[in-house]
């Protein structure tokens, strides 16, 4: 009997909730054997676009059918935890690896209901007035994953920044690239509407600086810049007054979130 | 409605007679001649330079200030170093102590504060008397209390001071925007090096005697005078490891450009261009207050002020009668005068900004409304302004004027409200005026500003956070929030 001959997945990157080439066509071997798209400068405004469309409809969602789908992603993560683990590098540490992106997916799909109340306030002013402060999303966030852990360092990434409302534009490790576009997978069976989440593999270089100068950008997460590209992008963010945070070493914590939204205040007369 | 139109138009046709009410002034003394408040003394300049301040509404000088440059905005941030860890690790129960002293020395010596905030910066005495003032104290009691209760502000966190604070603030409420700066920064158990608008320093200075008086220990508050050039010299200070800033988007992008790969901390306070939106079923006289609240308040030199007047498409007609009706009757002239609604210009610099920009609207084709006032012949005056047929296009409806000019643009849904209230780089704040609820609770969702006043504008209290969306800044002042720049949170 001849030997079963696989049939190969072919990687693609994740834009408005379809797996697409690049516009560019290139692409990269950074694992022996297999092609991985090169996102060019125009992909990434692709993405951002996408992403732009999607917030109002994300973010006008409720708290808990956030919740609700950040949880369906870790589902889908954990339900192909061999799979990841293996395009991980197998072993010990990548098993644990996969099982902190899904504790992450879980915790922070459980914060999307809980968020206004631990980071909102009622203020109490000197005046007939009754006073809020909510958080909000603050719009289009880019992520920059880290190299290592690939899988956990993305899922950290984008879980807060969706948990709060905000569409995402990722891009994934440079050098570990496939975990990202099969986490794609996952987010795109998880009832993520188009665009809402979006993921661009290639090389750093090119992608970094257009996503840290773009105009409707208007976040970024840099927890996998080098001190050299974290100068750049904070400079480059400057353009539109961007938001950098640049901190956590990994932790998972509520402050992951909220630096990625807005707080919001409204006063409301009290009378007759 | 006829009858309304008819009578409000009778209303302003006669005009009220009101004879002159001066504020006393000679309860107040000015120096000559002030230094930098370094290490808790006044100094001279290592710099050897000094430029005066002069009354806006006047031009004449009021006193001499010193321009801080190299070798003095490093002795400042050396003598806030070296109060930094002194200050940080006092308890903080001691540490509230000296804030309520501050806030009760600032009620004290309130009157005297009014009236040189008038006297250097051109804004009528009621608002500094009743607004700037007051707030200011009260900004200082609220932050004095987190003091010693910011492990109940942060549950699970362990808070710690971020270290020196380099703050720079501007003119249009200048003793209010370092209360709102020093405050947290002093409750978080930072030292600060703060330095005032180069056209309004002498509240700043008025605050650093409150400090000797408050026996606050030597070098927690720092207070160096200077222009662009001091503020700059401040920002890329190593040793500030925290940098905090009003001031018009333009800087702030420069500031974000200049501590990018540093470290610090950053938060700004930067412009707006605010929509205050009128729905055909609001009590338009109440609106029509606070239109004028919105953008004729401090001469129109406010951040959130509401400079782009968005109403309803039915209404709108009616409302802009009673709009030039009521701006008819704003008294414009001295600000020392407590009569006076609109007091002058803060500088000959802003005046020809908003000359300039005024100029655009017209040049681009909108309609321009001036009520008859009478501008005094010396000092930097600018009439209350309404410009009609605004376009979305038009430079006066994307630019901050900062000045008493509001763009009138009309809607039809609110759909369209909140597409031309977003469509702009700014978010800092926005009203809505309209008598039903649920279309209050859905605008103010969708509105992507920091603050929404809703059926009022230009509220402003310790305990509410302020600050903005998009290019109006990141970070919040005021409430628990305004604790967050200044703390790390382990």
């Amino acid at each position: 009997m001849a030997p079963r001959l696989d049939v190969r997945k072919t990687y693609k990157l994740f834009v408005n909730g379809e797996f697409v080439r690049s516009e560019s066509g290139r692409a990269y071997r950074p694992v022996a054997g297999v092609n991985v798209p090169r996102a060019s400068r125009k992909d990434l405004r692709d993405a951002v676009r996408a992403a732009r469309t999607a917030f109002d409809g994300w973010a006008g969602r409720t708290a808990m059918n956030r919740g609700q789908v950040l949880y369906r992603a870790a589902e889908m993560l954990d339900g192909r935890r061999q799979q990841f683990i293996q395009e991980l590098g197998g072993g010990k540490p990548a098993g644990r690896e996969v099982d902190a992106a899904v504790e992450a997916l879980v915790w922070y799909a459980g914060w999307t209901d809980k968020l206004a109340q631990v980071a909102g306030t009622v203020n109490p002013v000197a005046g007939p007035y009754f006073n809020f402060t909510i958080p909000e999303p603050t719009g289009v966030v880019g992520v920059v994953a880290t190299e290592t852990p690939a899988l956990a360092g993305l899922v950290r990434g984008i879980a807060p920044a969706l948990a709060g409302g905000n569409v995402v534009v990722a891009l994934a490790s440079e050098s570990k690239p496939l975990p990202a576009l099969t986490l794609a997978e996952v987010l795109a069976t998880s009832d993520f509407p188009p665009g809402v989440v979006n993921v661009l593999t290639g090389q750093r270089k090119e992608l970094l600086p257009w996503l840290a100068a773009h105009m409707d950008v208007n976040a970024i997460d840099a927890a996998g810049c080098t001190a050299e590209e974290l100068a750049a992008v904070q400079e480059a963010a400057a353009g539109n007054v961007k938001r950098v945070v640049a901190h956590r070493n990994g932790e998972l914590s509520p402050s992951a979130v909220t630096d990625l939204m807005e707080m919001k205040t409204v006063w409301h007369p009290i009378g007759t | 409605m006829a009858i309304t139109k008819r009578s409000s138009t009778a209303l302003a046709a006669h005009r009220f007679e009101y004879e002159p009410a001066p504020e006393a002034i000679d309860h107040v003394s000015i120096a000559p001649r002030y230094g930098l408040f370094i290490g808790g003394k006044f100094v001279e300049p290592r710099s050897g330079k000094w430029f005066p301040t002069i009354n806006p509404a006047t031009e004449e000088p009021l006193s001499e200030v010193a321009e801080a440059l190299k070798a003095d905005v490093d002795r400042a941030v050396v003598a806030a170093a070296s109060a930094q860890e002194s200050w940080g690790r006092l308890k903080p129960s001691r540490r509230a102590r000296y804030i309520f002293r501050i806030s009760r020395l600032l009620q004290e010596r309130s009157r005297e504060l009014a009236v040189v905030e008038s006297l250097d910066g051109g804004k009528p005495i009621k608002e500094s008397r009743d607004v700037d003032v007051p707030l200011a104290a009260a900004h200082f009691f609220y932050y004095a209390g987190w003091a010693d209760k910011l492990e109940w502000a942060f549950p699970n966190r362990r808070p710690r001071p971020v270290g020196v604070c380099g703050q720079i603030i501007p003119w249009n409420f200048p003793l209010l925007m370092l209360a709102w700066k020093i405050a947290p920064a002093l409750a978080a158990g930072n030292a600060v090096v703060l330095k005032p608008a180069e056209t309004t320093p002498l509240t700043a200075l008025l605050f650093a005697e409150i400090c000797q008086q408050a026996d606050l220990p030597p070098g927690v508050v720092n207070i160096i005078t200077g222009a662009g050039k001091t503020g700059s010299l401040l920002v890329t200070h190593p040793d500030v490891k925290k940098v905090a800033f009003t001031g018009s988007t333009e800087v702030g992008k420069l500031i974000q450009k200049a501590v990018a790969g540093t470290g610090k901390h950053l938060s700004l306070e930067l412009g707006g261009k605010a929509a205050n939106i009128v729905f055909d079923d609001a009590p338009l006289d109440q609106a029509v207050e606070g239109i004028i609240n919105g953008i004729f308040f401090n001469q129109g030199h406010v951040c959130c002020a509401g400079s782009r007047l968005l109403v309803q498409e039915s209404v709108a007609e009616l409302l802009l009668a009673k709009l030039r009706d009521r701006v008819d009757t704003l008294r414009v002239g001295d600000p020392l005068d407590k009569n006076t609604d609109v007091g002058a210009i803060n500088s000959r610099a802003q005046l020809e900004k908003i000359q300039g920009l005024v100029e655009s609207g017209l040049e681009e084709g909108a309609d321009i409304y001036q009520p008859p006032c009478e501008l005094p012949a010396k000092g930097f005056w600018f009439p209350p302004t309404i410009f009609t047929n605004v376009s979305q296009s038009h430079r006066i409806a994307r630019e901050e004027i900062f000045g008493p000019v509001l763009s009138v643009l009309t809607f039809r849904t609110p759909a369209e409200a909140v597409e031309k209230a977003n469509n702009t780089p700014y978010g800092l704040s926005a009203g809505v005026w309209t008598e039903k609820g649920s279309r209050i609770l859905w605008m103010t969702e969708r509105l992507r500003a920091g603050v929404v006043w809703a059926n009022t504008y230009n509220r402003f209290d310790p305990t509410s956070p302020f600050g903005g969306y998009k290019e109006s800044g990141f970070g919040r002042e005021g409430g628990l929030h305004g604790l967050l720049p200044y703390l790390g949170l382990n």
